[in-house]
């Protein structure tokens, strides 16, 4: 029995393992291909964490970003409802600070007459500020609003109930009730054009470069270059929520 | 040993319990989505979703595919950072089928007024109109190239363009200096800037034709023996041309 079992020869182990072979190539290839069509072709969102940066001394406040984010987002045209917007502030030399933001800036400003009580004019633009510790996502009760893997905050069209938790507890009132779908809706940095290597709507029409968009872990990305080269500020650091919507050039009383 | 008897109550009670929770559990594994919790407290497929949705803007380095030549001519421009959609509205589906439909051509004077009509909240510099006084009823491309704007008469100073160094030069002692007197200007700068650069003074002696000992210059010049002064240091090293009291 003993001799039986060892008494195969060099010619038939080199036929088996000769046999086997395309067992062994193909066999893990299917494996892993199975493992990767999971998730979408060649994108790894844990290799991503993208932020913006906005430079308030060269927005000039013609609203393209407000009307190119309405257009790619399907965002309702009415006047109530913003994915990202375009702010006025007037500081008057007696120190009180005025803002507007009249239809979100996309049909420009009104004129301001009385030039001589004016201390200083700027625009600053807004949006979801994709916070690290974003206070909506704790407080949705089904799990529709998320931070996914590449630290962008989205929200789950299907998977919400219109609850309007996080409208409340946003600080930066980002979030709007869609009138038509009835659920939170909100900037997603659009997330279906960033994931194919494109720029957000508002960062690609912006006329003078005043919104960079880029990758934090990456050190070639224009946003780094930009946290280089600017004394930046995140809005309502206090609350501890860790934006990653950088400004440059705001104030104290950009809030 | 005899177990003590349970009551029937609490018999009762824990097949309730039980029936709660199997209900419980099976409501879970069936209304719960699958790919809810792969990846945290959501549905991982909501991602794709998101992903999915359809693009309006194609964006610049699509337009340079065929435009290139209105490209190239714009990449030179003051308008080289104004993306074509900005003013021929989102372009994905002429992208996609040029043939299908084609984007469209403003020669509305509101399309330009939208950045350049004049705003006290505008930066200090960027160029601005009160468009009630700036030749009504002309349209803006009856003088200016929109992909290559210049103005359309030429500036006769530097200071117009060069504001800030000509505010500087005013109050310094080489006020009395023409730009020209340094720089050599071409006479195309003043159409095509960025073609044609304006050249600046490379050596210590250009400075030296004033400031040397031996210069054929007014006596109230300041003087400097410019073998020894500064040593390898070139002059504007250490002061500012356009202003030398102030030292950098």
């Amino acid at each position: 029995m003993i001799k039986e079992s060892t008494s195969m020869t060099r010619r038939e182990f080199l036929e088996i393992c000769l046999k086997s072979f395309p067992l062994f190539v193909f066999f893990p290839t299917f494996w892993i291909d199975e493992l990767l069509a999971f998730d979408a072709e060649t994108y790894d969102p844990t290799k991503h964490n993208y932020a913006m940066g906005i430079d308030i001394d060269k927005c000039i406040g013609c609203g393209r970003c407000v009307a190119a984010c309405k257009i790619e987002n399907d965002v309702p045209k009415e006047q109530e409802y913003f994915r990202t917007w375009v702010e006025r502030y007037v500081v008057s030399t007696d120190g009180e600070t005025q803002v507007d933001s009249p239809n979100g800036g996309i049909d420009g400003f009104p004129v301001l007459n009385s030039d001589e009580t004016i201390l200083k004019s700027f625009f600053v633009p807004k949006l979801c500020n994709h916070c690290s510790n974003p206070p909506c996502v704790q407080v949705c009760p089904v799990g529709a609003t998320f931070k996914s893997r590449d630290g962008v905050v989205l929200i789950d069209e299907k998977y919400c109930v219109g609850c309007r938790y996080c409208i409340q507890a946003c600080p930066y009132g980002a979030r709007y009730m869609h009138p038509e779908k009835h659920v939170a809706d909100k900037c997603t940095m659009c997330y279906h054009r960033i994931t194919k290597g494109k720029l957000p709507a508002c960062v690609e029409v912006c006329p003078t470069k005043a919104r960079i968009f880029g990758e934090l872990g990456q050190q070639s990305s224009p946003i780094l270059r930009f946290l280089r080269f600017n004394d930046t500020r995140t809005l309502k650091s206090e609350l501890n929520t860790k934006p990653k919507i950088f400004y440059a050039g705001a104030d104290g009383e950009v809030r | 040993m005899k177990l003590p008897k349970i009551p029937q109550q609490i018999i009762s009670l824990f097949i309730l319990l039980l029936v709660v929770l199997t209900g419980f559990l099976f409501a879970r594994k069936y209304f719960t989505p699958p790919s809810f919790g792969l990846y945290g407290h959501y549905r991982a497929n909501a991602v794709d979703e998101i992903k999915a949705r359809g693009m309006k803007y194609a964006g610049s380095e699509s337009c340079i595919e065929c435009h290139d030549d209105i490209y190239n001519l714009k990449a030179k421009g003051y308008h080289k950072n104004v993306a074509c959609e900005i003013c021929h509205g989102p372009a994905g589906k002429h992208a996609d089928d040029p043939s299908e439909t084609s984007p469209e051509i403003p020669h509305d004077r509101s399309k330009c007024t939208i950045c350049h009509d004049y705003n006290l909240a505008r930066p200090t510099g960027f160029p601005q109109i009160i468009a009630n006084q700036h030749n009504p009823g002309k349209f803006c491309t009856q003088c200016h190239q929109a992909h290559n704007p210049t103005l359309p008469h030429t500036p006769n100073e530097c200071g117009a363009c060069h504001r800030e160094i000509a505010s500087q030069k005013m109050v310094s002692h080489h006020a009395s200096l023409e730009c020209t007197t340094c720089h050599e200007a071409p006479l195309e700068h003043l159409t095509d800037p960025r073609s044609f650069e304006v050249k600046k003074p490379m050596t210590k002696e250009f400075c030296g034709q004033c400031h040397a000992r031996d210069a054929n210059s007014p006596v109230e010049i300041p003087r400097i023996d410019l073998q020894i002064h500064g040593g390898r240091y070139l002059c504007w090293d250490c002061h500012y041309p356009h202003n030398p009291e102030a030292n950098r």
